[in-house]
């Protein structure tokens, strides 16, 4: 069970995911991403400090979107990762392919200089 | 050596459950909590993909999972398997380049769980397919 929000704060579109996102969840994290991209966001924040557990196919649904984004010139960053989390995103070295950082202000800061 | 079980229908929703038993086998023997991340993940991403892809998420067939875990912290998960064979060491991984070009959102469980585990097998038992994944703590008793 996930719990997803979002709000707009300037030009950042922030998704906030709390629980845990695997196969029978991913699905709605798959369509928060999707509904941003239909909504033509280009600053996008996903806020995982309530994000309790992923298995791949929540890192899938972020893999899925790497090249629409890039494709797009939509820029996305994820922040507040607990360390159970980012380890899961390290063992495939995805800590390198998608921004991460700390805190949603760092967050913010990267997001608007990317 | 203690053994644990745990038998559940082909619900996705099952996999929470599923996640709560692993972690708190593997809490009894004081296996430290990082490593009870990886090897929960990986017997979540065995269940799902039986789940989802063996059973089509069928709530009248079951999976199985047996922990079996010696003095020294070696963990053995046995997940029975009783549709078609999947063969795991046969499994070609995408790489990820591929996978993000084909924006495939599946694939990439299976490499997480090579990833984390010593050893992974399949074996027949009881007229059943069991997967076998092995994690060697090998702990000084």
């Amino acid at each position: 069970m996930i719990n997803l929000t979002h709000k707009i704060e300037g030009a950042i579109y922030i998704i906030s995911v709390v629980g845990d996102v695997d196969a029978s969840s991913s699905i709605q994290l798959d369509n928060a991403l999707g509904q941003a991209l239909e909504d033509n966001q280009t600053k996008i924040l996903v806020d995982c400090s309530k994000l309790n557990y992923i298995s791949s196919a929540g890192l899938g649904v972020f893999m899925s979107y790497i090249q629409d984004f890039e494709n797009k010139n939509i820029k996305l960053v994820l922040c507040n990762l607990n360390e159970k989390v980012i380890g899961v995103f390290r063992i495939l070295g995805l800590d390198q392919l998608l921004k991460i950082v700390d805190t949603i202000e760092e967050g913010k800061k990267l997001i608007d200089e990317l | 050596m203690m053994n644990y079980s745990y038998k559940v229908p082909c619900q996705k929703e099952k996999l929470k459950d599923i996640r709560s038993f692993v972690s708190e086998a593997l809490r009894k023997h004081g296996v430290p909590e990082v490593q009870i991340a990886t090897m929960v993940l990986a017997v979540d991403e065995v269940c799902a993909n039986i789940i989802i892809h063996t059973y089509k998420c069928d709530p009248d067939e079951y999976v199985e999972i047996i922990i079996k875990v010696d003095k020294k912290l070696n963990c053995v998960f046995e997940i029975s398997d009783q549709g078609d064979k999947f063969d795991i060491t046969q499994y070609q991984e995408p790489s990820m380049a591929e996978i993000i070009r084909n924006k495939r959102k599946g694939g990439i469980g299976l490499i997480l769980v090579r990833k984390i585990m010593d050893d992974i097998e399949l074996v027949q038992k009881d007229g059943h397919h069991v997967c076998r994944l092995t994690k060697k703590l090998g702990k000084e008793s």
